[in-house]
């Protein structure tokens, strides 16, 4: 194709699209990827400080022994949703948020291959999780039996099982709706010259996101509708008198449950791996053996699942073969941290707000990494299990972990999607205080949980007290500091200083040669990828 | 090549693309439920979940281990949902592997209605599992005992000769669950 085609295409093209319609219906039809993304990202914002909020409850309540705010049926209800809406609401929306705005503008695309059904995926949540949230004010309340929805106990609540199964589904649908559109975008739609290991890593580790999406999120699905008709329609799947096995949905969901944890942890890698190399000014360390890591850690998310369940009674052989594969993963993830590392060393590093969040990630990440050995000890999994070990191990690796990493990619591309720089003191104070507070809040647990505190409890002994306290005043202090985020991409969006559209000196990428903010329609014409530009 | 032509061949490749990892996701929905017979097979197999093996009266070798003498337990555990007393006759027996041997447990129903009950067994340790096996056991039905109702429910069972020389204690016990109503 001659440059004079293609530039009278886009001619042609312009004449159709000048830009986003007017008005709120903009953001009901739009099939376009950016607005698509921001919505997913509000959207997730939005959830974030909803489940914030039932933490905070959370928090509250464990400030003190005894029972002050919140009925024990109630908090069990808290913690529930706390969960459900954090994993389904927050973080994997948020993610699918950047995979949106991100992948057509980083391998030169113009929009996501399948923009009607990515307008589908998108409005699916709000319904899901209004759904979702309805149960609190039904009788019997919210789910309560934990976000892991063991049988028996999920099945002796009230009506909200119904509306939590049918909830699920279409968070299923939706994020599945997601992954076909991000495998068939990256697959069929990358420039010419954007060869598969020219890929940025954001986009590879995307890719295996989205593969370990399909192959795990219909495995949820069919496990909850067995939860359904065991509940509602007289079959026994987990019924013991029935001749189930409730032991069984705990193999079932951890299938799924597993791998769950790397989809929301893999494209954080991705963001990493970006955000590290622009302001250390060195190419990424190791390209090619992060992408090999990336996926190993996806395969073996499928052989380790009982790790969760190692107190159930396995034969020996069973808890011997899911420790060692569990260890296995500290391999390519030990890589990662290894690469990550030696990017850095000798680079020329500058540490505005999205490298610091990007450093952060790799240290305390890390430390949840080595919780998540130790837990992975079979022997020693029987005195850590259902504790606060546990509880400190996850939120580890899903807050200064995920959720860090979300940050630093949101400061990381704010200049780029807004066209204006964020305000990088108050980025400042965002890290530090999250930084700070966010160990004082789950560093503690883990001193509790391995003196016996159990999880998922509104009271407990006294001896537990002082680290609870300082726990919760961690906690709130971290709520808190949530509030600057919001406001600093208040700010940004409204206006401030313009940003270039390279916004960061040591930027490598396509998305970094699009005006800031980038058109509304981009990359009508493919752009050449050299390899110059592609690692950097 | 016209731009336009190119953009629907796109087009049609990204709905092939799509309609096939559709396919892939409706499958890993069928594993989903593929999951649960398979489980079945495996613990049928291997014995993991303590499931004890059925065995054909008449297919029993006919010689036993006198040498050899393991012990059984009996336990007895009624569900909440259920309001039967449930108890072993004996709490223990030394068998001889190869050996046929009859017990029994006593069920009453204490409520003034009847009431359909269904017995879940289950032998610890796991490994011994398979090499127990029952040629009778009220557990191979569902149970009915009319208000009131006291009865003698038969076990027959055999331990095989090829149960591992370290195990020495097995434990038998029954769970009785009240039925599913409409299962
Ligand atoms: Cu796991």
């Amino acid at each position: 194709m001659s440059s004079h085609t293609a530039h009278d295409e886009h001619h042609a093209h312009d004449d159709h699209h000048h830009g986003p319609e007017p008005g709120l219906m903009r953001w009901v039809y739009t099939t376009n990827h950016k607005d698509i993304g921001t919505l997913y990202m509000l959207f997730a914002l939005l959830m974030f400080f909803v489940g914030g909020a039932l933490a905070m409850g959370i928090r509250a309540e464990l400030f003190q022994p005894g029972i002050q705010i919140l009925e024990p049926e109630l908090f069990n209800q808290f913690t529930t949703m706390h969960a459900l809406i954090m994993v389904f609401g927050a973080v994997m929306p948020a993610w699918v948020g950047f995979a949106n705005w991100q992948i057509p503008i980083m391998i030169g695309a113009p929009d996501m291959a399948l923009p009607r059904m990515n307008n589908w995926s998108f409005w699916i949540l709000p319904f899901a999780f209004t759904m979702l949230g309805m149960t609190f004010f039904i009788p019997g309340g919210a789910p309560a039996a934990g976000w892991t929805m063991y049988p028996p106990l999920v099945l002796q609540g009230g009506w909200n099982l119904a509306f939590m199964v049918f909830a699920v589904h279409l968070m299923g649908m939706s994020s599945i709706m997601g992954a076909i559109n991000v495998i068939v975008t990256i697959l069929n739609m990358r420039a010419p010259g954007m060869t598969l290991l020219r890929m940025p890593l954001f986009i590879w580790t995307w890719l295996i996101t989205a593969f370990l999406l399909i192959a795990a999120m219909p495995v949820l699905a069919g496990a909850v509708t067995m939860l359904l008709t065991d509940r509602f329609f007289g079959t026994s799947f987990f019924n013991a008198a029935g001749g189930g096995d409730p032991v069984m949905f705990q193999h079932v969901f951890w299938f799924f449950g597993h791998p769950e944890v790397y989809i929301m942890i893999l494209p954080a890698f991705g963001v990493v791996s970006q955000i590290i190399p622009t302001f250390a000014r060195k190419p990424l360390f190791g390209y090619e053996s992060m992408v090999y890591a990336t996926a190993s850690i996806a395969f073996l998310s499928f052989i380790v699942w009982a790790h969760h369940m190692f107190t159930v009674g396995m034969p020996l052989t069973g808890e011997l073969f899911f420790m060692f594969t569990t260890m296995l993963i500290a391999v390519p993830t030990g890589v990662k941290v290894f690469n990550w590392v030696a990017t850095m060393w000798r680079g020329a590093m500058t540490f505005e707000t999205p490298m610091l969040f990007a450093l952060a990630f790799v240290i305390l990440f890390t430390i949840g990494g080595f919780s998540g050995l130790m837990l992975a000890i079979a022997p020693v999994d029987f005195q850590y299990h259902d504790t606060y070990f546990v509880v400190a191990h996850f939120h580890y690796v899903l807050v200064p972990g995920a959720v860090f990493a979300l940050f630093a990619g949101a400061y990381y591309w704010l200049p780029k999607w807004t066209g204006h720089m964020y305000d990088e003191k108050l980025g400042q104070w965002h890290f530090w205080l999250s930084t700070i507070s966010v160990n004082v809040l789950f560093f503690p647990q883990h001193f509790l949980g391995l003196a016996g505190m159990p999880r998922r409890i509104p009271d407990y002994a006294v001896q537990f007290a002082d680290w609870n306290r300082i726990s919760s005043l961690g906690g709130f202090a971290f709520g808190l500091s949530q509030l600057i985020f919001v406001y600093v991409v208040y700010k940004a969006i409204k206006g401030g200083e313009k940003a270039t559209d390279r916004v960061w000196e040591g930027a490598h990428g396509l998305e970094w040669t699009l005006s800031s903010p980038p058109p509304y329609h981009s990359f009508n014409t493919p752009p050449k990828v050299t390899e110059a530009e592609a690692h950097s | 090549m016209s731009g336009d032509a190119s953009n629907t061949g796109r087009r049609t490749d990204n709905r092939r693309s799509a309609l096939r990892l559709a396919a892939v996701a409706l499958a890993m929905f069928g594993f989903g439920w593929a999951l649960i017979p398979l489980y079945d097979v495996i613990c049928e197999i291997t014995g993991l979940d303590g499931r004890t093996g059925v065995a054909q009266a008449a297919s029993l070798p006919t010689q036993f281990d006198a040498d050899r003498t393991v012990t059984v337990q009996f336990v007895a555990n009624v569900n909440s949902a259920l309001s039967w007393d449930f108890a072993p006759a004996v709490i223990s027996m030394q068998v001889h592997p190869g050996k046929l041997y009859d017990t029994h447990y006593l069920a009453r129903n204490r409520t003034a209605a009847a009431i359909v009950g269904r017995a879940v067994p289950n032998v610890a340790p796991n490994v011994a599992a398979r090499y127990f096996n029952k040629t009778e056991c009220f557990c191979f039905s569902e149970q009915s005992l009319a208000a009131g109702e006291q009865r003698e429910m038969p076990v027959r069972f055999v331990v095989s000769r090829d149960l591992p020389p370290e195990v020495k204690v097995l434990t038998l016990s029954y769970t009785f669950y009240r039925a599913p109503e409409n299962g």
